[in-house]
């Protein structure tokens, strides 16, 4: 057994950390913020020179043809910088739901584009409130009407994959029966938009009953961008206590810190380790998958939620500030947990995933 | 990333096997049989005998002590494909050989590494562990069990006190001992450590009457018991780093603990809620249950990832407190929910459902695995100190001669 990220893995991990501590600084986050940006367009660019965003897709549409596992590395890391980037939409959703569902000629078409991040697509599958269900859309006779918020990314996005009903349809956003309208973001570093659809033209993806898969396949890069996250959290909350003096002696000598701590710390490796397992089951084992994901994403939640509210806890004051950097994982942790369908419709898929475990009442044969 | 054995590892494996599957299945004892702990003993030290004579006996021991010289991955591995049976291992065994002769080998002399080592991985000599005391639990070195020079001039100790949480003090042949040789200096520096044969007047065990109505523990009173000096392991004055040795001793597990989520899960499919659904239909059970099983395969694939660390040499250290604290926590929560999904019944139930009695004694005994090998809070200063490495904590009776505290 070896259950351990290879040696080019953590070389692919170092690199892209390296890269992203010096492209995208928290001064920076607190500039895009402010100056109201959609996205860092630049740190984009150079992820997809060095090749991050097409590191799944397979070589023959312009990728790098790596496994889920070195994916899940370079989102890790980019949720340990909390960058503002359309990983997640675009390459992690989008793409794959192409790679999954669409044709040979959608597939070359687009995927070869998505790969070196020319073009960006947004997966539209919420509508309003509620689980991610898509049921008030509809697509007839190549024309798609009915509306989906939000969706993040729409703003900079060519092309949206939208769920409909069971099924998804590509959609070129730049057409006249296509209105996004922004939203204010609870996460201020990911634009999220409304997009109505009037009788746009809409062209059906022939995979079907891709949906549950897309989500497994995603759940897992949700967890990795999650421990990145929660690491992100821990390092920030443990070297605060160490560099303050409380009562005469370092913050961090406390056991109510230390054992906070280390609760976070424990959170952070049950779900990195589920992580890993899921990332390998993507790529090696269909039958552990849903499992696995749902497993990495139950943890990775809980991990997150935790770093990120006692990371903020632990700063005291200083941490409820804008200056403090606390409070861009604060954001981010809540879009993650909410991101591909929250703990109810994973809990199911990990129960559902026992055998002889169903339950009478709470079938997941649709998205949540 | 590989889940498969490397070919090496794989051989030893293959071997493992087939050696267990000759000579295991004639050791095995009755799942859920109760048989009394005399017997349960003897049948330990026949399973150790044939270890032993199999070659399968201490096997990262250094060869010239008795053992095979393998490395840890290779013990394992072993423990994995022995745990597929159900033996007589437990404390009874494992004191011996996971504490007393890792402590031997290293702080003993040659006498006592040829009186103690072989007699002990042949199932012939069998240990309990006197350290806790009621005062020295997580703060061991505050112990007050004491050994002073007989006045004859024989050189043998005499030793005072009392020793408590001792498994199996009862029937087992002889006692690591840790005590205190000298009050003058603080508490870690006067402290000495000892072999003692259980025999030896002076010595009397009590069961200690728990919680689950179960007695496997005891306590231990030492009335003027004499030992030899000969029976002193290391020097006097070393005993703490002998108690680092024991605790350092102590190996990353097999992995193979008894699951505990999907027992629960049955459990929840087949009793009744209302309107013919039953308790795993029921929304706040299954995000309930849910959590435990995500948490328990984090454990589980957390272990894989120290069982690779192992297999490259290195040493998980900490990491592996981790994994303690977390299945010991969940394993009471999940346990108390699966008393709660069964309703009144879980206090109360029909004498036949055998599932509910092992749920109610599992509970109870989950308070242990929080206490027990490492508190709960003890392990989260680890993690803070040795993972995060936050500052350590505040020790007023570092530097205080021990007969000075109060």
């Amino acid at each position: 057994m070896d259950f351990d990220l290879s040696d080019e893995q953590k070389m692919l991990a170092d690199q892209a950390r390296g890269l992203l501590a010096e492209r995208t600084p928290y001064d920076r986050l607190r500039k895009l913020i402010d100056s109201g940006a959609e996205w860092d367009e630049q740190l984009w660019r150079e992820l997809g020179e060095m090749g991050f965003l097409g590191a799944n897709i397979p070589q023959e549409f312009g990728g790098l043809g790596m496994a889920e596992l070195d994916l899940g590395v370079i989102a890790q890391e980019l949720g340990r910088a909390n960058a503002a980037v359309p990983f997640f939409s675009s390459i992690v959703l989008a793409a794959d739901a192409i790679r999954l569902a669409g044709s040979a000629a959608q597939k070359a078409e687009w995927l070869p584009r998505l790969a070196s991040g020319e073009v960006i697509a947004c997966f539209a599958s919420a509508e309003g409130p509620g689980p991610l269900l898509g049921q008030g859309t509809q697509l007839t006779d190549g024309k798609l009407s009915g509306a989906k918020h939000p969706v993040a990314d729409a703003g900079i996005a060519a092309l949206a994959v939208v769920q409909v009903g069971d099924g998804l349809a590509l959609v070129k956003l730049d057409q006249p029966g296509v209105t996004r309208t922004r939203l204010d973001s609870f996460d201020q570093l990911r634009a999220h938009y409304r997009i109505d659809f009037a009788d746009a033209l809409a062209e059906p993806m022939p995979g079907a009953g891709v949906l549950a898969t897309l989500l497994d396949r995603a759940a897992v890069q949700a967890a990795f961008e999650a421990v990145g996250g929660s690491e992100a959290c821990l390092a920030m909350g443990r070297d605060y206590t160490m560099g303050r003096t409380m009562f005469g002696r370092p913050l961090a000598g406390y056991q109510a810190i230390k054992h906070k701590l280390a609760d976070v710390a424990v959170a952070i490796e049950l779900a990195k380790s589920n992580a890993y397992f899921a990332g390998w089951a993507a790529e090696c084992s269909a039958d552990d998958l849903p499992g696995a994901a749902a497993s990495a994403r139950l943890t990775a939640i809980k991990a997150f939620e935790m770093a990120a509210r006692e990371n903020l806890q632990v700063h005291g004051g200083i941490g409820y500030t804008f200056e403090a950097n606390c409070h861009f994982y604060y954001r981010r942790e809540r879009m993650l947990a909410v991101i591909v369908g929250g703990r109810g419709y994973w809990a199911d898929r990990l129960l559902n995933a026992q055998p002889g475990a169903q339950g009478q009442t709470h079938s997941t044969g649709k998205a949540a | 990333m590989d889940f498969n054995d490397t070919p090496a590892e794989a051989a030893f494996r293959a071997e493992a096997r087939g050696w267990l599957a000759a000579h295991a299945p004639a050791h095995e004892l009755t799942p859920g049989l109760k048989i009394p702990d005399t017997e349960e003993a003897d049948r330990s030290r026949a399973w150790m005998r044939e270890l032993f004579d199999g070659g399968w006996s201490g096997l990262t021991f250094p060869k010239a002590l008795g053992g095979r010289g393998l490395t840890g991955i290779e013990a394992v591995i072993f423990s994995e494909e022995e745990s597929r049976y159900h033996l007589p291992k437990g404390p009874f065994t494992s004191i011996g050989t996971g504490m007393a002769l890792p402590v031997i080998a290293k702080h003993g002399n040659d006498a006592q590494r040829a009186q103690f080592i072989e007699p002990t991985l042949k199932g012939d000599l069998t240990w309990c562990q006197l350290f806790s005391e009621p005062s020295a639990g997580s703060d061991l070195a505050n112990l007050r069990t004491k050994a002073v020079r007989a006045e004859d001039g024989s050189g043998d100790w005499i030793v005072n006190g009392q020793k408590v949480w001792s498994s199996w003090a009862h029937l087992t042949d002889w006692g690591i001992l840790v005590v205190r040789t000298d009050p003058a200096v603080p508490k870690h520096k006067g402290l000495t450590f000892f072999v003692v044969d259980m025999k030896t007047p002076g010595i009397e065990t009590r069961p200690i009457r728990q919680i689950s109505g179960m007695s496997e523990f005891n306590e231990t009173f030492l009335t003027d018991v004499r030992i030899p000096d000969a029976n002193r392991i290391g020097a006097i004055g070393e005993g703490w780093a002998c108690c680092m040795t024991v605790l350092m001793g102590e190996r990353l597990g097999s992995g193979a603990h008894r699951s505990g989520v999907e027992p629960l899960i049955a459990m929840a499919a087949r009793t009744p809620a209302h309107d013919g659904s039953t308790m795993l239909d029921d929304r706040a059970v299954r995000l309930a249950l849910a959590d435990a099983l995500a948490e328990e395969q984090g454990e589980r694939f957390f272990q894989a990832r120290l069982r690779t660390m192992v297999s490259k040499g290195e040493n998980p250290g900490a990491l592996a407190g981790m994994i303690k604290l977390a299945y010991a926590g969940r394993q009471q929560k999940a346990l108390g929910l699966g008393m709660e999904l069964r309703g009144l019944d879980a206090i109360a139930a029909d004498p036949a459902d055998s599932a509910t009695a092992d749920l109610q004694y599992d509970y109870i005994y989950s308070t242990v695995m929080r206490i027990a090998g490492g508190a709960d809070e003890v392990l989260r200063n680890q993690i803070a100190e040795r993972v995060l490495g936050m500052p350590g904590e505040v020790r007023m009776d570092k530097d205080i001669p021990f007969e000075q505290l109060k």
